[in-house]
């Protein structure tokens, strides 16, 4: 269980990276190597250039824009996980960081990572997507994506092959903003079976639910959150929770409806405990 | 504080490990080293129509018939019936299931033998798959072994009183079981290092083995060669668990091919091949029929048991030390007089079935326990007071059971009172009443056992192995300063054996235990043992160290009569002093006098000086029976199908504790390997016979989030054969936690209807059975 042979770099920085990504044929990016590490080990991967991004400067920041968190794509979980008090409306990555896999994958992997590996049971996308996130790509031009679109099935996303995620755009939630996050894993550090995000800003008359773990990409519930922002709590009977997930999604066994449905309502039994 | 039997030491071993200065075949750097790697068959059932090697690199590949000089390895018994298997070290004409190694490539380092075996071509005629145990077992024309006439490997009938005593039973409770299949994960896995060393003529094999001396005699019997040629070094072992009891194959590959080459080579099994190549435990099925009075009193015991064998019969156990095992621990620790057992051995397509600690008996335990359990929910009594009307009793120890098990002594009923104590029984059927804010529900289990451990040869001849455990032998040797010097041939991987045995020369000789010195595993220094297996060591090798210190005693005598100028017959041996009428002489005058002043020596010393090897067998040695209580509350989350285990507790009692803190860690870690096989652990195959776990993020395993706080409590009732009254107790605490977990589960469920009978507990089985229970043709839906 030893990785093929492969060629490694380490640009100084993005543009170099993106120089690099440009010329060289399969070349792939490596930031905190948490999961690209153990697929190069099992040889389900093979890049003939290993691209480490993981110590570019550019990528490390953590910025208030006024209305939003730009979060560098090279920031570890661990430092979003000590974060908290610091990220006033952003509070659930905080929250969301300190449950990825454990401590030693925290200190190691990266948001940027997470996204650009799109693993259905993965955390963040489920969480950006429901936080309204935006991934902010660089290659030979710029561009902005929302994560729930960026997200394109299991382990594919809209990331061409010679872009770099730079940052991630978190919209801040409002005092009144509330949210829920809920995973059910088997043990402790397991990728999730079944987990849920809901996101609610009765300020803003806005309400996001998705699903996630149990397809390819993390599943909105879209009327189900519409309800929820016109009506709150009184819109999340068990009866509610259950036809949203047949209407949104459809195809999900008995067993997968339960897990569903128990993460969607504890979810959203974050967002309306007193 | 006291350092003999019983005290509560800290190991002597720990401080290397909690370092990182253990010494391990992976720590192994020799000049010159090749590291080995395997091509491991990608299909389950086929011939080998071609092989074709890299080209240009055709002598760093070995296939089968390179090694033409090596014999394949034959485990007989002389159970009547079995049949034999031959296990080439690389496949031979077929291969038998995903994983088998087929070709031994050599490189400087691991990832270029990797890059080998992707340069192998093999072309294979493909087989229909045997993957399901009853389907093999009734196969009519597609055989694992060709020259069988089925897949069996072995059926065991049992039978004693069972017509008689089931006839009119008010209560008949039938129940279907079944354990998954399951990896042992050790922490190190496989691991061999050869050398051909010129000066002693040998080939030096350090082997992450339980048995060195065992390997020995394996490695000189397949390769051809004198055991004289062989030392066999097995240094830190990273777990054993049974998984490291029998010959590997890779061993005698990489120890032909230091023989060959006289070069250093090495092999160290990753993670994804022991998943795959080690899913080879624990799967049982039982149909299980139990007749019993209206109190659910036990008459008599029906039951057909189904065993995985897998495609190998592995050196020098057998595979048929498992349906052995099986149909003879089935009954458990009750009282009754009749039982009928039918157990197939069926070989498959799966990795070859090894012995995991427990063996067999942590799936009869659960068989037993989940029958016993249906029994009081069909009488309506508690579960623990069925168990506990149906246990031995004291009374009628040493007791005979109905599958001639000769149980030494032991009060069962009295572990699990104390451990419904323990747990307090009445508090939680009260929460269990009361209900939780969180809906989850509440569930209260309880199992017994009793483990046949230390059993020797009068056992082991019984099943004609090739290999049956005699006297073990340990030498203690003084040195000129007064300290000692213990050598066993057994091993220790986890056991506390280097301060337990020490604890025991100190009891006898009382040197202190940081001047005694414990070696073991290495048959270049230690007397033969067969090593460590059946929770066996502390008795037999503990034994003998016993008797080598007892044998040194008139000599010490001897030598400290003649130096105080007194008669022999007035002296005494005491706290480590050799005391006469006057005065006395320390350990280290008479050590000083032997090795430094032989001047001052009595003229007829015994020539034997102050080392002795000795050897110990139980005076009965059909085994000494440890026992124990588990129970457990546990919360069932019955809306994402999650179990959490509220409170562990255990009563065991395996005789005289030598050391209450190793005996403390065996079990924790004993039950965090039950807990794994409860809820976690399982190595699936699909239809093809591919395994489907062949990661850690697949196969899963309980850590220390997932274990409990357990509470340990002793009872010490002495064993009347062994030495000190001591029992083994290294397998136990593996035994009974399925068992009480799925009790307790199914106890939490009972309202619902809901019984679970198969492991491991996943949520997906939760959630299926209850949606089982309450058909509905609207989606069900949670409310947390």
């Amino acid at each position: 269980m030893k990785a093929a042979r492969f060629d490694y770099v380490r640009p100084g920085d993005v543009a170099d990276a993106l120089a690099v990504l440009g010329q060289a044929e399969g070349a792939k990016l490596l930031a905190g190597g948490q999961s690209l590490g153990p697929m190069l080990n099992l040889r389900l991967v093979r890049p003939a250039l290993l691209v480490d991004v993981s110590r570019l400067e550019a990528l490390q920041h953590l910025e208030d824009t006024g209305s939003t968190w730009r979060i560098g794509a090279g920031v570890t979980h661990a430092r979003l996980e000590d974060a908290r008090g610091r990220l006033p409306g952003a509070e659930m990555l905080c929250e969301v960081a300190s449950a990825i896999a454990y401590r030693s994958v925290r200190n190691r992997g990266t948001i940027g990572g997470s996204l650009a590996h799109a693993d259905p049971a993965a955390d963040w996308p489920l969480a950006l997507a429901a936080l309204g996130a935006s991934v902010n790509l660089r290659g030979s031009t710029r561009r902005s994506i929302l994560v729930a679109r960026f997200i394109e099935g299991a382990f594919t996303t809209a990331l061409a092959a010679n872009e770099i995620i730079e940052t991630i755009d978190v919209p801040k939630l409002s005092r009144a903003g509330r949210y829920g996050f809920y995973k059910f894993c088997r043990k402790t550090g397991e990728f999730a079976e079944a987990s849920a995000a809901v996101v609610f800003d009765p300020q803003a008359g806005a309400a996001r639910v998705f699903l996630g773990s149990l397809r390819g990409v993390p599943q909105p519930l879209a009327a189900l959150a519409q309800q929820v922002a016109q009506h709150g709590e009184s819109a999340t009977s068990t009866q509610a929770i259950s036809e949203a997930l047949v209407q949104s999604i459809g195809d999900l066994d008995a067993v997968e409806h339960a897990m569903a449905g128990a993460a969607v309502t504890r979810a959203l039994g974050q967002v309306f405990a007193p | 504080m006291t350092q003999g039997i019983g005290a509560r030491l800290q190991r002597k071993e720990d401080a290397r490990h909690l370092h990182g200065r253990g010494n391990f075949v992976s720590d192994m750097l020799l000049p010159g080293q090749s590291e080995v790697a395997f091509l491991r068959s990608p299909i389950a059932h086929g011939r080998i129509r071609r092989i074709v090697k890299p080209h240009g690199a055709e002598n760093q590949v070995f296939v089968r018939n390179d090694l033409a000089d090596v014999a394949a390895m034959v485990a007989p018994t002389t159970v009547p019936g079995y049949k034999l298997s031959e296990w080439h070290p690389l496949a031979h004409g077929k291969v038998r299931f995903v994983g088998e190694a087929i070709a031994m490539c050599v490189a400087p380092t691991r990832a270029e033998a990797e890059d080998l075996t992707e340069q192998i071509e093999v072309e294979f005629d493909e087989l229909p798959v045997l993957v399901d145990a009853q389907a093999a077992r009734r196969e009519p024309t597609v055989r694992v072994h060709e020259q069988w006439a089925d897949n069996l490997f072995l059926t065991l009938n049992y039978e004693s009183g069972f017509e008689a005593k089931a006839k009119g039973a008010p209560i008949v409770i039938q129940r279907e079981i079944a354990l998954a299949r399951q990896a042992m994960v050790p922490m190190e896995g496989k691991a061999v290092h050869a050398q051909w060393d010129d000066r002693s003529g040998q080939i030096i094999v350090h082997a992450s083995t339980q048995v060195p001396h065992i390997i020995r005699v394996g490695l000189a019997q397949f390769l051809g060669i004198d055991q004289g040629q062989v030392r066999v070094i097995s240094p830190d072992v990273g777990g054993g668990f049974g998984y490291k009891c029998i010959l590997q194959p890779e061993e005698l590959c990489v120890a032909w091919l230091a023989l060959k080459f006289r070069r250093p080579f090495r092999y160290i099994e990753d993670r994804r091949e022991h998943l795959v190549v080690g899913a080879n435990s624990r799967q049982h099925g039982y149909r299980v029929t139990a007749h019993a009075d209206e109190r659910g009193k036990l008459w008599a015991l029906d039951a057909e048991v189904t065993i995985d064998g897998g495609a190998y019969s592995a050196w020098p156990f057998t595979v048929a030390l498992e349906p052995g095992q099986a149909t003879g621990n089935l009954p458990g620790p009750y009282d009754f007089r009749g039982y009928r057992c039918r157990t197939y051995c069926v070989a498959t397509n799966k990795p070859g079935f090894l012995p995991y600690r427990g063996v067999a008996r942590t799936g009869v335990c659960f068989a037993m326990e989940l029958v016993i359990d249906a029994i009081a929910r069909a009488v309506g009594r508690e579960p623990w007071e069925v168990r506990y009307d149906n246990l031995v009793s004291a009374a009628d120890m040493p007791y005979d059971n109905v599958a001639r098990k000769h149980y030494d002594s032991g009060d069962y009923r009295k572990a699990l009172t104390l451990a419904r104590e323990k747990l307090g029984l009445e508090a939680w059927r009260e929460r269990q009443r009361r209900g939780e804010r969180d809906g989850r529900l509440i569930g209260i289990g309880f199992a017994s056992y009793c483990e046949q451990t230390a059993h020797g040869t009068s056992v082991f001849s019984g099943w004609g192995l090739p290999i049956i455990p005699g006297y073990d032998q340990a030498t203690v040797r003084v040195n000129p300063d007064g300290g000692l010097e213990i050598r066993a041939g057994v091993h220790s991987h986890g056991q506390g054996m280097e301060t337990t045995l020490a604890q025991i020369a100190h009891e006898i000789t009382g040197v202190d235990i940081a001047n005694i010195r414990v070696v073991l595993g290495d048959t270049g220094t230690t007397p033969y043992s067969t090593g460590t297996y059946a929770s066996r060591s502390i008795v037999m090798a503990g034994g003998a160290v016993a008797n080598a210190c007892r044998a040194l005693i008139p000599r010490f005598l001897a030598i400290g009569a003649h130096l105080m100028q007194a008669a022999v017959a007035t002296m005494k041996f005491e706290n480590g002093e050799i005391v006469g009428p006057l005065k006395s002489v320390s350990l280290r005058e008479i050590a000083e006098a032997w090795y430094l002043r032989p001047q001052e020596l009595p003229p007829d010393v015994d020539l034997g000086g102050l080392e002795a090897t000795m050897g110990f067998r139980p005076k009965r040695d059909t085994g000494a029976f440890s026992y124990a209580s588990h129970a457990a509350a546990v919360a069932v989350d019955t809306k994402v199908g999650a179990v959490e285990i509220l409170d562990y507790v255990i009563v065991e009692d395996c005789g005289t504790l030598v050391n209450p803190m190793v005996v403390e860690g065996q079990t924790l870690g004993g039950v965090a390997q039950g807990i794994g096989t409860a809820l976690y652990e399982e190595s699936p195959f699909d239809p093809n016979g591919q395994p489907l776990a062949s990661t850690l993020a697949d196969y899963l395993l309980p850590g220390p989030t997932e274990i409990p706080a357990i509470r340990i409590y002793h009872m010490e009732t002495p064993s009347p054969y062994t030495e000190f009254g001591i029992k083994g107790m290294g397998e136990g605490g593996a035994i009974a936690p399925p068992a009480v977990i799925f009790n307790a589960v199914n106890d939490a469920l009972r309202p619902l209807g809901v019984e679970l009978t198969e492991t491991p507990l996943t949520p997906r089985r939760l959630l299926e059975a209850l949606g089982r229970a309450k058909p509905s043709s609207e989606p069900r839906v949670a409310t947390a």
